[in-house]
């Protein structure tokens, strides 16, 4: 069982009620994709990815990325049980998608990064450690499906 | 493998950082005691509230040798040969730890860099911190 303190669910839910999804959620995917560009290998279908440029204005990505961003809406909604709340979605990302697991902390640290840089010394080592154990809980919820 | 381009771009960024090591560093350092507690077992020898003396110095200390290791990456072996030595043999901290930091660190630049940590510059420096941490383990074993 995950134990949030008042001030974690307090620091997410800041977080998520001020998010722009439409900026942050682009960001954050092309950031994965042009810092890890093995992630790329699940966005066959979605045109040109050839370099940094092409990614960032491609549209199919930009609308993925919000998509994926509000993916995690419902956590925020049910931080008490993630796990339960996300079982259908990893089976999903498991026997669909095929994603290999690892690439959801890869997603979550660049989500991070995103909005450190968006907030910029706002996004304190406190605000960062409750942000990133809620990712985690979201990442861990995500891979338990596959077997 | 860094390309020439990415070193040049990742030589110039640490040039212009050496003068706010010692805020990048302790922050780096701070983020990274709070995200990860696990890390905190290294220093139980020095003072890590935020903003004490010796989190401003010891960050100070690792971003320094981060700005020098990249003045001339190809060199990074023969530049990190003595802290190579001081990590195996002395501090022994499980390599999986340069990981956290070297992520820590990210975070710190993107809040001080803002929208200038672009993903071109984060790849880059991703890469570099790697190659860095993967030299620094290389006499563990």
């Amino acid at each position: 069982m995950v134990v949030w303190s008042e001030q974690e669910r307090s620091i997410i839910n800041s977080i998520f009620a001020s998010l722009d999804y439409d900026d942050i959620g682009p960001k954050a995917l092309c950031r994965c994709l042009i810092v890890y560009p093995w992630t790329q290998r699940y966005f066959g279908g979605f045109g040109n990815l050839y370099n940094a440029e092409a990614i960032k204005t491609n549209p199919m990505i930009g609308a993925h990325g919000i998509k994926v961003l509000h993916g995690l809406d419902r956590a925020v909604k049910n931080m008490d049980d993630i796990k339960n709340t996300y079982a259908e979605l990893s089976v999903m990302h498991s026997e669909k998608l095929h994603i290999d697991p690892d690439n959801f902390r890869l997603l979550a640290d660049c989500l991070t990064i995103v909005i450190a840089a968006k907030m910029g010394t706002a996004f304190t080592a406190d605000i960062q450690a409750a942000f990133q154990k809620f990712l985690s809980v979201v990442v861990n919820a995500l891979g338990r499906q596959y077997h | 493998m860094l390309r020439d381009k990415e070193k040049k771009l990742i030589r110039e960024l640490w040039e212009r950082l050496i003068p706010v090591a010692e805020d990048i560093g302790s922050d780096a350092l701070l983020r990274m005691l709070v995200t990860f507690p696990g890390t905190k077992t290294y220093f139980s020898h020095l003072d890590i509230r935020p903003r004490s003396a010796h989190l401003r110095s010891h960050g100070k200390k690792i971003v320094l040798a981060i700005a020098e290791g990249a003045k001339d990456i190809s060199q990074l072996t023969v530049t990190l040969a003595p802290l190579q030595i001081l990590h195996a043999y002395q501090l022994r901290i499980t390599p999986s730890n340069f990981k956290l930091f070297s992520h820590c660190m990210l975070v710190a630049l993107a809040c001080f860099l803002g929208e200038d940590f672009t993903p071109v510059t984060h790849a880059a420096m991703d890469k570099y911190l790697s190659a860095f941490a993967a030299v620094l383990a290389e006499k563990y074993r």
